[in-house]
């Protein structure tokens, strides 16, 4: 198994996404309860890098700050080195419930998507929020059922969402985040649904089409072994209130075959962060 | 699971139905009741057999359908566009809807004679009246609609920064439209019923105008002639708001319209 030594130097680097010194509380019974206490993070261009955390631990709300759809009380959030905390339409986002709407087809969905990137990247006059698409609407459709017959999804572009296995609505659903423009994807434990025949099949064809083509993508995830398999940074965060008390660097070459997953790297990192979820607490970062 | 066959769901009814009339007859046939008492289903048929009784039925029919299509379309419209405004207008909707509740406590024999005060004995009273009635139950099932999608719809919308306007557009208004068809199909049964009440109160053609001159010449087979005929003006136009609907949300396979 070849091991991955050139551990690349990013601090020079502008990262993609920069969350710095995040807290966030809500207010539950009259009490406030802090759900993410001084929590930073960054992914750095063309990076994949997982969260990983225990249940009602924070990380959909981290998400959620992220997006924009809630603000912190306190901490920043950057792009590309440029201030964006509350700001929407910056990130391509998959759930962890597929969301196709029922009303529209496959393609209409994905198009559906696109569009609002589009309308996103125009108000802006093509500044942050990534790639400006300067493809027509007609492209844009060709894009979606071209990707879509890559998901072996052909034949099913015209039809409704509920026809449709769990398994193949994900990846409807990946497609749809994948071909939004943003540079940054956010994947929220998207295979969490699944079982575990399909969940892993999944995985291998996320990370073929990732592989090719490359994005910073921010994965949340319950699974540890799928954080490890698919990332080249792990978090791992603590229970209430979530902090980052771990970050793994994951030396494995790509492409990935499934076959490290039994290889003794793979075994001792998994047993680290099994450990570290166990105590939820611990200081080890490398 | 098979999908019932349309006879399969439909003859007991129809079996019920057939009893009832077969037991009315012999009733009304042994026990020698006065005809302007209670005709019998056979002398009612007989009614649509006489030629000028049928014209003047069709007539009748034809004003009442009229006037009922204009009330309903209107009362439909009214209804969207009322349900998109407080929808999008929170205050207007938290100011408005309460009272448009409470509007519905007024009853129609106290609106009919008012409303024929004010704009006099043509069509325009009865056409308001029947757009009263049926913009109510439109209003109130697109509102739950507009205002009720799925969480997870709604925070996937938000997280890829979906305006206001695109999420009225892709989501609340797609999410609405079984309500809304469901709220139609209430407005089309209630339409007919309240075409008749208006006729009845004060006009001179209509189903209820003629059921009135029918009543008070003794003619009670003409009665049951004509309310023959408004269950079936009913049922059809019912049955067309169904088949819209059907197809207004042929997407939703699970509930095929609600
Ligand atoms: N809008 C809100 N108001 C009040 N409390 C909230 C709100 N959103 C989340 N919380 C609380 O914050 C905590 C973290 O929730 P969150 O959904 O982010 O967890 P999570 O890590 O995504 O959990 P899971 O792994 O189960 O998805 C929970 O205790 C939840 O009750
Ligand atoms: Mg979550």
């Amino acid at each position: 198994m070849v091991i991955n030594t050139t551990a690349l130097d990013r601090t020079q680097e502008i990262p993609k996404l920069e969350v710095s010194q995040i807290n966030k509380s809500f207010e539950r019974d009259r009490q406030r309860h802090t759900v993410l206490k001084n929590l930073s993070l960054a992914v750095h261009p063309g990076e994949f890098v997982s969260i990983i955390g225990p249940s009602g631990s924070g990380k959909s709300t981290l998400l959620q700050l992220i997006g924009g759809l809630l603000e912190p009380d306190s901490g920043e959030i950057r792009m590309d080195g440029s201030n964006v905390t509350g700001s929407k339409g910056l990130i391509s986002y998959m759930p962890q419930q597929p969301a196709l709407f029922p009303w529209y087809t496959l393609e209409q969905n994905v198009l559906m998507a696109l569009d609002i990137a589009e309308s996103n990247a125009k108000k802006r006059g093509s500044g942050m929020g990534g790639t400006p698409t300067t493809a027509s609407r007609e492209e844009r459709r060709e894009l979606a059922r071209t990707w879509l017959a890559r998901a072996g999804l052909g034949g099913y572009e015209d039809q409704y969402p509920q026809v449709l296995s769990g398994g193949m609505q994900q990846r409807a659903s990946f497609v749809r985040a994948m071909l939004s423009p943003q540079e940054l994807i956010c994947l929220d434990e998207p295979f969490g649904a699944l079982d575990a025949l399909t969940r892993l099949q999944m995985q291998q064809w996320l990370l073929s089409i990732w592989e090719e083509h490359r994005r910073s993508v921010l994965l949340v995830t319950h699974s540890i072994e799928e954080a490890i398999f698919l990332s080249d940074r792990i978090y791992v965060l603590s229970a209430a209130p979530a902090q980052t008390i771990a970050e793994f660097q994951v030396p494995f070459e790509r492409p990935r075959d499934e076959a490290i997953i039994n290889c003794e790297p793979f075994i001792r990192m998994k047993r680290d962060i099994y450990q570290l979820l166990q105590t939820g607490s611990g200081q080890h970062a490398r | 699971m098979m999908k019932k066959r349309w006879f399969q769901v439909g003859w007991p009814p129809v079996a019920v139905l057939f009893s009832f009339l077969v037991i009315w007859q012999l009733a009304v046939t042994w026990g020698h009741i006065e005809e302007f008492l209670l005709p019998s289903p056979l002398r009612i048929l007989e009614v649509f057999t006489q030629a000028d009784v049928r014209a003047r039925l069709w007539m009748h029919a034809a004003s009442t359908i009229r006037i009922t299509l204009l009330g309903l379309g209107s009362g439909i419209g009214l209804g969207i566009v009322l349900a998109v405004l407080l929808h999008v207008i929170p205050f207007l909707r938290s100011g408005i809807y309460p009272l448009l509740i409470l509007t519905q406590n007024v009853p129609i024999v106290a609106t009919g004679p008012l409303l024929i005060i004010w704009l006099g004995y043509g069509i325009a009273p009865k056409v308001v009246l029947i757009m009263l009635v049926c913009f109510f139950p439109v209003v109130v099932s697109t509102l739950t609609g507009l205002s009720q999608p799925d969480p997870q719809y709604l925070n996937y919308m938000q997280m890829i920064g979906a305006t206001k306007r695109q999420l009225l557009w892709k989501l609340e208004l797609p999410n609405a439209l079984p309500y809304l068809f469901s709220g139609m199909k209430l407005a089309a049964s209630y339409s007919v019923i309240t075409a008749v009440a208006a006729e009845w109160l004060g006009s001179k053609e209509g189903l209820g105008t003629y059921i009135k001159l029918s009543a008070n010449g003794f003619m009670t087979a003409q009665v049951f002639a004509t309310i023959v005929v408004i269950v079936a003006v009913s049922l059809g136009l019912f049955g067309i708001f169904a088949l819209l609907a059907k197809w207004a949300v042929r997407w939703n396979i699970k509930n095929g319209g609600r």
